[in-house]
C-alpha cells in the first residue's frame, strides 16, 4: 500500500466516522464536534486531491463560519441552565434503511458507470488560476453570489427581529 | 493506486448519512447538520471529478460556489430556528405544526 493510499483512508475513516457520529450522537454538543473532525477529514481529502484554496477555504468557511453558528444555533435554543442538549432520533430503523438502501444505489451506479476519466490534473497550486476565472468567465455568478449573501444577510436580521406582540 | 471510484464512495457514504440525519433527528439544528454533511459530499464529488476528469478547474468553482450557498443557507435556517424556538420554546421539528390548525 502506497504512502498516498495510507493517507487516503485514515482521511476517509476520519470523515466517515465522524459523519456517523453527528448523526448518532445522543448530544447536540457531540455532534456539532464530530461535525468540525467531519469538516477537516473533507479538508484532508481536498488536500489529497489537489485543491490547496477549496481547502483552505472549507476551514475557514466552515470550521471558522458555518460551526460557530451551529453552536450559537444550539446555545440559543435550549434554556442556558439546561445541561441536557438531548436530540432523539425518531424513526430510526425506516430511515436506516432508506439511507442504507440509497448507500447501495449510488455505489452501484458508481460502479457500473463508465466515467470519462481523461488525463486529469496534477497536483499544482490552484490560487491563481481560480482568481483568474472568477474575474473572467464566471464574473457574473460571483456577483450572483455576493448578492445572494447580502440578501441572506438582510433576511436573516430581518426574520429574526424582536416583533410587537399584537 | 487511489482513483475516482474510492473519493465517490467517501462522498456516497457521506451523502447517505447525511440523509440519515435529516430523517430521523428531531432537533432542527441537527438537521441542519445532516444537510451539511450532504452538501459537503457532493463538494467531494465536484472536486474529484475535477481531479480526474479533463483536468480543468470547473468543478472546484462549482465546489466554491456549493460553499458560498451553504453559508447563505445555513444563516437564513438558523434565523427561522430561532424564531420557531420564540414562538414555541422548542427547537424539535415534530412541534412546529402551527400551519396545522
Amino acid at each position: 500500500m502506497t504512502s498516498e493510499a495510507v493517507i487516503f483512508y485514515a482521511f476517509a475513516m476520519i470523515t466517515v466516522g465522524s459523519a456517523a457520529v453527528v448523526v448518532a450522537a445522543r448530544s447536540l454538543i457531540y455532534s456539532a464536534f464530530a461535525l468540525l473532525f467531519t469538516f477537516f477529514g473533507v479538508a484532508g481529502l481536498y488536500v489529497l486531491l489537489g485543491a490547496d484554496f477549496l481547502a483552505a477555504t472549507q476551514l475557514l468557511v466552515y470550521v471558522g463560519g458555518i460551526l460557530v453558528l451551529l453552536l450559537f444555533g444550539v446555545m440559543l435554543t435550549h434554556k442556558l441552565y439546561d445541561l441536557d442538549l438531548r436530540s432523539e432520533n425518531v424513526q430510526f430503523l425506516p430511515g436506516a434503511i432508506v439511507s442504507a438502501g440509497l448507500f447501495a444505489f449510488l455505489v452501484g451506479i458508481f460502479r457500473k458507470t463508465a466515467w470519462a476519466v481523461g488525463p486529469g490534473r496534477p497536483p499544482a497550486p490552484t490560487t491563481a488560476e481560480i482568481g483568474r476565472l472568477f474575474l473572467g468567465p464566471y464574473l457574473l455568478p460571483f456577483e450572483a453570489a455576493s448578492i445572494l449573501l447580502l440578501v441572506a444577510l438582510m433576511g436573516a436580521a430581518l426574520i429574526v427581529r424582536r416583533r410587537k406582540v399584537a | 493506486m487511489i482513483g475516482l471510484g474510492h473519493y465517490l464512495v467517501v462522498s456516497a457514504a457521506m451523502f447517505s448519512l447525511g440523509v440519515l440525519g435529516v430523517l430521523t433527528r428531531r432537533n432542527a439544528v441537527n438537521v441542519l447538520m445532516g444537510v451539511e454533511l450532504i452538501l459537503n459530499s457532493a463538494n467531494i464529488n465536484l472536486v474529484a471529478f475535477s481531479r480526474f476528469g479533463t483536468g480543468n478547474l470547473e468543478g472546484q468553482m462549482f465546489a466554491v460556489f456549493v460553499i458560498v450557498i451553504a453559508a447563505a443557507e445555513v444563516a437564513v435556517a438558523l434565523a427561522i430556528v430561532l424564531t420557531l424556538y420564540r414562538l414555541k420554546r422548542t427547537p424539535n421539528l415534530d412541534q412546529a405544526d402551527i400551519l396545522q390548525q
